[in-house]
């Protein structure tokens, strides 16, 4: 038990520092934002009143009359009532609007590709490292021109060589615009048409790291007691494989879960701004090349919060998983 | 991901290297020659492999393209009315859409995303070490709260973050130090994760608590007595370090925030994405920075798996495995024809006598 509550305690601890660093960044930083916000806001017709300037204070700072300490309580107090203040380019829609619209897409594109690459690699390194020395396994090392591949070049390359010059795909978007969304088979058929090529990217550019990952304990698990024992007992090979090897080499993949993630959400965000996908990350870069700063930092947040809590389910997964962490700890 | 295991492993893969006199004995006369007991030092650097060979030959390819070749092209920023020419023998990698030559801003973008990864993985390399080698080193309070630092920036992902930091930086004032600065600040979490724990598992050695028993300064004892068990993985991590700083600075120019006045490939990208590179067909224009980035990271990644092998060294043998099990095949294949040519000779020898 004490395992799950020290996991619990931590990721509170993270998504503390998460919003300190949200609280911090914009006071450190140089220039005023938000006297450029609320220029930006008056450019859209929006009215700046004292308690709009006074909103976008406690949460960017500038407003010097006030103590740190108590602009970040008034700063955690907006945050708990989930107030993260009016985005300027959407203008007059929220924040918490906003990123409610474009959340969805995100975790559709970014959920499904990390599923099917994370199971594509682990399965393919498992088959991979099962027979070290193979000519399949010589040519593992040619994996890693694909994890090298930045994922906004490879999403430039298939729209290029799949939309361009084949038209197989469409090049950008997230559904067919003169469809409504909505949960019906014509808007879902075309989600998944647009949504094809940027999950596309994302499991090419992610599935070396698996597999890579997977064989390397493959092999290190072959040469444990246990599947000696397996094979002395006379085990069908394709059982060891599953019930022995396998099973046990997969452990940090699992565990390793958490610094992919990270990864595949940064590399997403870049590559839905190639494919303006109507997702997070091209929020994020919208409000960034408009300094919506009131956006940036929801939609940082927002993303944080996703990661944060993804990676707590899997660290909890893992502790029922493998007993010997809770033992550990 | 690399798998790295309990530590402890970095010494165990020398004696592995070297014959044990038992098979040495037998050995024919010519093999024992070519099995000359190597070096310690040797025995701590990779072997040389195919894959390892590639992997050199790629890194060294682009570090010729970034040092090399700018003192040889004309002025990558240069505009002429030759606007997006295919590759010609005037123009070896063809015109952007305002007639730049597109291989002067190559070997000028590889040569500045190369100075930004090199001081990224110092960087990074350098606060790893010290949040994980010094906090296991000291125990107690330092470690938890470096451990707990190192892990917090872990789980936060880091693009997000840096794009937040850059989006408030005005663009003026956005210059190559501070994005690098940004960039390590990212992403020296996982480094530091995993020499930590190597750390705890040479702490305990019995040689680390003579050395602090005999009145050593803590620092001598990290320098002399600890690092250098964890070179081969500090190593392993600058290389990954290096990469990781290359793409993520591509993506951050990509974005159009990366440092102002600066060509990076990322830049260059950024350039042909906005042109319509690639509605408009040209390839040589967006495809030629995004293969250098590749192979540069595949290269460094490659030599990376020589660098594994020496830290697990559970890798190594399953190559080596690998080779005697061809060897013993090649072996027997060919005492089989030996054996089938004798008794071929032998039943036509019969023939004849009958």
């Amino acid at each position: 038990m004490s395992y799950f509550l020290r996991k619990v305690g931590f990721y509170a601890v993270a998504l503390w520092a998460a919003l300190t660093l949200n609280f911090a960044i914009p006071r450190l930083m140089p220039g005023d934002p938000v006297d450029i916000l609320l220029a930006k806001l008056q450019q859209r017709g929006g009215a700046v009143s004292p308690e709009a300037r006074a909103a976008f204070a406690a949460l960017l700072g500038g407003d010097t009359s006030e103590p740190l300490w108590s602009q970040y309580v008034h700063y955690l107090g907006n945050l708990l009532h989930g107030d993260l203040g009016i985005s300027v380019s959407y203008y007059p829609a929220t924040v918490t609007e906003v990123i409610g619209t474009s959340m969805p897409w995100t975790i559709m594109l970014v959920g499904i590709s990390t599923i099917l690459a994370a199971g594509l690699g682990v399965l393919l390194g498992a088959i991979v490292g099962w027979k070290p020395g193979s000519w399949l396994d010589s040519l593992v090392p040619a994996t890693t021109l694909l994890s090298a591949v930045p994922y906004f070049w490879l999403a430039l390359l298939l729209v290029y060589v799949l939309s361009t010059l084949l038209g197989w795909f469409p090049v950008q978007g997230g559904y067919d615009v003169a469809l409504t969304p909505g949960w019906n088979g014509e808007f879902i058929g075309s989600a998944i048409r647009y949504g094809f090529l940027p999950a596309l990217t994302i499991v090419l550019a992610s599935i070396g790291g698996w597999l890579l990952g997977m064989r390397n304990m493959m092999v290190s698990t072959l040469s444990e007691d246990y599947v000696l024992t397996a094979q002395a007992k006379g085990l069908k090979p394709r059982t060891i494989l599953r019930s022995y090897a396998a099973r046990n080499a997969m452990l940090p993949s699992v565990a390793g879960f958490a610094i992919s993630l990270g990864f595949v959400v940064s590399g997403s965000v870049i590559t839905e701004q190639v494919f303006s996908y109507p997702g997070i990350g091209s929020r994020l870069l919208g409000a960034v090349s408009n300094n919506d700063f009131a956006l940036m930092q929801g939609v940082f947040l927002y993303i944080t919060l996703a990661v944060l809590g993804a990676n707590l389910v899997v660290d909890l997964l893992y502790g029922v998983i493998d007993p010997r962490t809770r033992a550990r700890s | 991901m690399t798998s790295i295991p309990g530590g402890g492993d970095t010494f165990s893969a020398a004696p592995s290297d070297t014959p044990d006199l038992g098979t040495a004995a037998i050995r024919s006369a010519p093999d024992r020659q070519r099995s000359k007991p190597k070096s310690a030092w040797r025995s701590l650097l990779p072997t040389m492999t195919p894959w390892l060979a590639v992997g050199l030959g790629l890194v060294a390819a682009v570090l010729l393209l970034g040092t090399i070749a700018p003192l040889f092209v004309g002025d990558p920023l240069a505009i002429r009315d030759q606007g997006l020419t295919p590759p010609s023998s005037e123009f070896l990698l063809g015109t952007t859409q305002t007639g730049q030559d597109v291989w002067a801003q190559l070997a000028h973008a590889t040569r500045s995303s190369l100075q930004i990864g090199v001081i990224v993985g110092l960087l990074a390399t350098a606060l790893s070490c010290f949040f994980g080698i010094y906090g296991a080193y000291r125990g107690g309070f330092a470690d938890e709260l470096f451990s707990l630092l190192s892990n917090v920036f872990l789980v936060i992902p880091g693009l997000p973050l840096v794009i937040v930091i850059a989006g408030f930086v005005p663009r003026e004032s956005r210059g190559l130090w501070s994005i690098a600065l940004v960039l390590a600040l990212t992403s020296w979490a996982a480094s530091a994760r995993v020499l930590r724990a190597q750390t705890l598992s040479v702490r305990g050695r019995d040689y680390v608590a003579a050395a602090r028993v005999a009145g050593e300064r803590s620092w001598r004892v990290i320098v002399v007595e600890i690092l250098p068990n964890l070179l081969p993985v500090i190593a392993s991590q600058f290389v990954f370090a290096i990469v990781a700083a290359v793409l993520a600075e591509a993506g951050l120019s990509f974005i159009g925030l990366g440092a102002s006045n600066s060509l990076t490939l990322g830049t260059m990208l950024f350039y042909a994405q906005n042109g319509f590179a690639l509605s408009l067909g040209a390839w040589w224009w967006f495809m030629p920075p995004g293969l250098v980035i590749a192979l540069l990271g595949m290269g460094l990644s490659l030599i990376n798996f020589s660098i594994d092998e020496i830290i697990n060294p559970k890798l190594k043998n399953a190559r080596l495995h690998r080779k005697r099990a061809q060897r013993a095949e090649a072996l027997e294949r060919q005492l089989m024809r030996r054996h089938r040519g004798k008794t071929g000779a032998r039943a036509s020898e019969k023939e004849a006598v009958r």
